[in-house]
């Protein structure tokens, strides 16, 4: 499918997130040692077009699964005021199953998104920054919070951001656990402290977001390596990946893989490479593979033929009839049971399903209870093609894609495993459910203990009290 | 209305169900939250709540984050506040409480509190436990974890022990997919967990001494540090230091100043 010659590896120097493994800390002061901060002023001083503009040359795609082109998105925003200011709000509402990379930004590199903020939200001519960040990132929402302190106290953000003569407010609002949040307008309607429900567009949040001002949503990601990207320029970025693909990008990669890791990549790194490079390999070894969700859950699962030669970016894997979504890659091998790994995503987007459009409402709820019994083989064979059918009335036909990220993981089972599902139709008793009950599996045995000892932090580690007791301040210091 | 929810899933099995009788029946969850209020003997009408002094401070601060003309943005995280005031639940006056602060009617706070999974109606234990339980944990084996809690503290998922030590329930996704099978208990994120180290942490939650946080506010049961897997990190070999600016320099001529007067900020 693709005919382009595999790039060159991505060097360390190549790397956006140099504390991605948290060996340096995650204050101002080693933040500004990795290059962070650095001549931020002069870059503004080339203006939000100028900005914009080379985020476009970029061509950054978004981090957050849809791949909309960021430099574009970016200049949807009014250029001149009609009397309302404009907001930027970073959605770190990080909760698609299999998702944990903006997680590591903001423990790790706050200060990466924080600076970050300020420029794109300087690109958009925003006033001031929303950080939705999900309520239950806790201990992250601590970090950052302490991290904007930093960057108020130090002049890099506020009244005279960096000494460039522009005003710029952050602040950090927690969720309280709601995957549908994740969706921008939703995330909006939470914002002002409503129920979590889509709105319909347009308007769209350009034109008219967060209190009726206008909005841009973007993810933690995307925003994060902007300042990386302006300061070595965009034809460093592009320099990645295959063409509409490019840069570099954050994998996590879970399941059935001898070390499941979050690690940045290049684009377009084959998906094979990738597992075989940093996770080790599949558990058991390749031919154990069975099945791959290779962008977080809302995206169809691809069959171990099609992994052999896919490669991790968005056009090939659209290609493959699945996605890359939030490049969150979950590895499943031949012990899982398909229709119940399915069934399960099927109850969270029923559980996770805002009830306010009915073919989602309801339909969400038909796919799991059809699944939960196709499971133990008590359904009809031509209950497949019904399934197939509801999961069609609910794709498209809703406010927010919710319905679609739901409907797209039953299809895909049904696509690429329908045989699996007929076969227990027939026969149920010849299904060793023994067999396929998951034991816990957090990769091999734990062999890193020399690299844990050097950094400390570990299981029975001393903590530096330092690091993270002390950072629960009271919240009036900001 | 949430009983009557239950019923089609259990006719969708009704005699047949007893042929499978395998793991791979799953039992239903035992949590349904009812949408609406019931009282209980701390949880009427008439008991009262207020935020405490320090609470109050914290109040303002939350409410100044937002347009003085949308105080309502403060719902959730007063809520938040209210929740931890009230030792990890929200009794009926404490989102009525909340009401008041931001000047709303109080059926717009029921709305959120009842939306929002975070927010517990219906008093919980003091170490609350949620157990991911969504398709990347379940196959790291999330299942068996939930067992062996169930076992351990013989409870049920959705219930709390007698003792008023633990409640478990099942969540949905909670981000730390790379470090399944995980739980959340009350604020922090135990990772990478097998059924010995979950009991091993619920003894120590009962001698009160659950093990310390790592670095960054979570812990992996199984040494790591946090996100860089069991055999280590794969990239990164040396720290790479400051990056490099590109060529041209920046020599722009924007004064930032006049962007902000002509936005009239």
């Amino acid at each position: 499918m693709s005919t382009a010659p595999p790039p060159p590896a991505v060097k360390d120097q190549d790397r956006i997130f140099t504390n991605l493994y948290g060996e340096e800390d995650w204050r101002l002061g080693d933040a500004k040692k990795r290059g962070d901060w650095h001549m931020t002023k002069d870059i503004m001083w080339m203006g939000p077009d100028w900005i914009v503009q080379e985020m476009k040359d970029s061509g950054l795609r978004g981090r957050g699964g849809a791949g909309f082109p960021s430099g574009l998105k970016w200049s949807f925003m009014p250029k001149a005021s009609d009397g309302r200011p404009s907001f930027l709000v970073i959605n770190a509402d990080e909760s698609e199953p299999g998702t944990c990379k903006d997680r590591e930004i903001m423990r790790k590199d706050p200060h990466k998104l924080v600076e970050g903020c300020l420029l794109a939200g300087y690109a958009m001519r925003a006033r001031a920054c929303y950080i939705y960040i999900r309520g239950e990132y806790f201990n992250e929402a601590m970090v950052m919070d302490e991290a904007i302190h930093e960057a108020y106290t130090a002049g890099l953000i506020g009244k005279n951001a960096c000494g460039s003569g522009y005003d710029f407010d952050m602040y950090l609002h927690r969720g309280a656990g709601a995957y549908v949040c994740g969706e921008e307008t939703a995330l909006i309607e939470s914002l002002e402290g409503k129920q979590g429900k889509p709105r319909l567009k347009p308007p769209f949040p350009a034109n008219v977001g967060v209190f009726g001002c206008p909005t841009t949503v973007t993810n933690v990601e995307t925003i994060a390596v902007a300042p990386t990207i302006l300061r070595r320029g965009a034809s460093w970025f592009t320099g990645f990946g295959r063409k509409n693909n490019a840069g570099t990008k954050l994998f996590a990669i879970s399941g059935h893989v001898n070390n499941p890791i979050v690690v940045e990549e290049e684009m377009s790194i084959p998906f094979r490479e990738l597992i075989d490079k940093h996770c080790g390999g599949v558990r058991g070894g390749w031919n154990k593979l069975q099945a791959v969700i290779p962008g977080g859950s809302s995206v169809p699962v691809l069959p171990i033929e099609e992994c052999e030669e896919a490669l991790m970016d968005f056009d090939d894997l659209k290609a493959r009839g699945s996605g890359l979504g939030t490049a969150a890659v979950t590895v499943m091998d031949d012990t899982v049971d398909m229709i119940a790994a399915i069934r399960r995503l099927a109850h969270f987007y029923r559980h996770e399903s805002c009830g306010q459009c009915t073919p989602c409402r309801e339909g969400t709820g038909w796919l799991e209870t059809i699944l939960e019994r196709m499971e133990v083989g008590d359904a009809d064979v031509r209950e497949i093609g019904m399934l197939d059918e509801i999961s069609r009335q609910i794709e498209g036909h809703t406010i927010c894609a919710l319905g679609d990220a739901a409907a797209w993981p039953v299809q895909g089972l049904i696509r690429r495993f329908q045989p699996v599902i007929e076969e227990r139709i027939a026969d149920p008793q010849g299904f060793d459910f023994e067999a396929h009950f998951q034991h816990a599996w957090s990769g091999e045995k734990f062999k890193n203990a020399e690299w844990t000892k050097e950094f400390g932090g570990g299981k029975d580690q001393e903590v530096d009290p330092g690091a993270h007791t002390n950072i629960i301040r009271p919240l009036l210091e900001n | 209305m949430f009983g009557l929810r239950r019923l089609p899933r259990a006719l969708a099995r009704p005699s047949g169900v007893a042929r499978a009788g395998g793991p791979g029946v799953r039992p239903l969850s035992n949590f349904h939250p009812l949408a609406q209020h019931v009282n209980t003997g701390d949880n009427t009408k008439e008991t009262t709540f207020d935020f405490s002094p320090d609470n109050h401070l914290r109040a303002e601060h939350i409410l100044g984050k937002y347009p003085a003309n949308y105080k309502m943005s403060g719902i959730i995280p007063l809520l938040d506040l209210a929740q931890r005031q009230s030792g990890g639940w929200l009794p009926l006056a404490a989102m009525d409480k909340v009401a008041k602060y931001v000047g709303c009617a109080p059926m717009r706070v029921y709305e959120v509190a009842t939306f929002y999974t975070m927010f517990n109606r219906e008093q919980v234990g003091t170490y609350f436990i949620q157990l991911c339980g969504t398709t990347p944990c379940m196959v790291c084996g999330s299942e068996a974890i939930k067992k062996s809690i169930e076992d351990h503290l013989g409870i049920k998922e959705g219930e709390t022990s007698k003792d008023g030590l633990f409640t478990l329930r099942e969540v949905e996704c909670l981000g730390a997919c790379a470090n399944a099978p995980m739980i959340q208990m009350n604020d922090d994120y135990y990772e990478c967990l097998t059924p010995d180290s979950m009991v091993a942490l619920l003894e120590a939650c009962k001698k009160g001494e659950p093990h310390a946080m790592g670095r960054w506010g979570s812990l992996p049961m199984n040494g790591q540090v946090s996100c860089e897997g069991p055999a280590g990190k794969t990239s990164l070999a040396s720290a790479p230091g400051p990056q490099p600016v590109r060529a041209e320099g920046f020599a722009g001529d924007v004064d930032p100043a006049s962007v902000k007067a002509h936005m009239g900020y």
